[in-house]
């Protein structure tokens, strides 16, 4: 008979590892809602304290590695995640302040290359997005330094809009959503700030 | 094997024809014998297993949506999502909760972990230095990883020193976390 496991709606692991994810409170929440037998297996006998991670206590009980270790392991264990969580926003913050620069050059009178600069905040693999471009637009597509020492990916081609719609794709899957990005078409001379809110607000302030 | 797997890896995906089914099923069940009683159940007949290429030859296997099982090598290697379903079938180790973190941060795992009171391996002749094994935990009921032993579980037992399994897959990394659609 296969057997039918539960996984946790939060952190999505299996409940009983859920005090490993730095999410236990909100775990523990869904849990009760959703699973109740479950939520009293795990972390029945702390009801009457109702405190915050005690749920560790029963466990605590149980383990053969001593209370001193464990106390130690506890302290550990929030700690780190606490300074993951700090990490976590701090990095969100950057990447949610910085933007994605977006160029399009003419090289001939028909013929225009796209350079995408300011990527390194985000993670993304340069390289692979290169061949993934590559192959998507069946083009060349290099990584390059660009004037300011900085890597960029540019492709051979007139395809600034889909190479926009990507990138923004890509972000948004990675949970990035409102993600600036300022679209240089220097092929019509204009600059068009498009998306960008960086425009002056017009209320007379200074 | 995963730490840093993303989407861009994927080079294409592909629906199995049905005999390619069967040799796999087949596969599985001579490398997991005990799958032998559930396979049919865990991949029916009706199902369509995919295959989706990646980088660094890694080829991964659905089943209706969700990695079931992926290699590298010859060697097919099961997913949690799978080892959860019917974890009697895998051999496997435990260890102590102090090293619970550790496996979970996707770390090699030291053989003192695998040997103190909370630890648990099998008994002697256990299992082969390069065998598949799942990873359980103290007082835990699921598996929570999936590795390569780098010696025998007997080594790991009297050496008692360095890395004893090699980190293949552990619950929160990209390959849990990884959805097709
Ligand atoms: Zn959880």
């Amino acid at each position: 008979m296969l057997q039918e496991v539960v996984y946790c709606g939060v952190c999505t692991f299996p409940p009983e590892y859920c005090e490993f994810t730095g999410k236990l409170k909100r775990c523990k929440v869904w849990l009760k809602e959703n699973h109740s037998d479950l939520y009293e297996k795990l972390y029945g006998d702390e009801e009457v304290g109702d405190k915050e991670v005690s749920g560790v206590a029963k466990n605590l009980a149980d383990s053969s590695i001593g209370e001193e270790r464990e106390e130690k392991l506890e302290k550990d264990l929030k700690r780190l995640q606490t300074k993951q969580e700090n990490r976590e926003q701090r990095e969100l913050a950057k990447k949610l302040s910085s933007k994605v620069v977006i160029k399009r050059e003419a090289r001939t009178k028909r013929k225009f290359i796209v350079a995408i600069s300011g990527l390194e905040v985000f993670e993304v693999d340069m390289k692979k997005l290169a061949k993934t471009f590559a192959s998507k637009f069946a083009t060349g597509c290099s990584v390059s330094k660009n004037a300011e020492k900085k890597d960029e990916v540019v492709i051979q081609g007139d395809v600034l809009e889909e190479v926009q719609k990507h990138i923004k794709g890509m972000l948004e899957e990675k949970g990035l959503k409102d993600v600036k990005m300022e679209i240089i078409d220097s092929a019509k001379k204009k600059k068009q700030p498009e998306g960008a809110e960086g425009a002056p607000a017009t209320n007379g302030k200074k | 094997m995963f730490r840093k797997f993303t989407k861009e890896d994927i080079h294409s995906r592909s629906k199995v024809k049905s005999s390619v089914q069967r040799n796999l099923k087949s596969k599985l069940v001579s490398q997991f014998p005990q799958l032998e009683e559930v396979i049919d159940e865990l991949i029916q007949k009706k199902s369509q297993i995919e295959l989706i290429k990646c980088e660094d030859k890694i080829q991964l296997y659905t089943v209706d949506g969700e990695v079931y099982f992926f290699q590298q090598f010859d060697e097919l290697i099961p997913t949690l999502k799978l080892i959860h379903k019917y974890p009697q079938a895998f051999p496997t180790i435990q260890v102590d909760r102090g090293a619970i973190k550790f496996v979970l941060s996707g770390a090699n795992i030291m053989c003192p972990g695998l040997t103190s009171p909370g630890a648990r391996l099998p008994e002697t002749p256990g299992y082969e230095k390069d065998s598949i094994i799942i990873i359980n935990a103290e007082n835990k009921e699921h598996a929570l990883a999936v590795g390569k032993l780098l010696m025998s579980t007997d080594d790991i037992a009297s050496i008692n020193k360095g890395h004893g399994v090699e980190m293949i897959h552990h619950l929160g990394d990209p390959l849990w976390n990884f959805n097709i659609d």
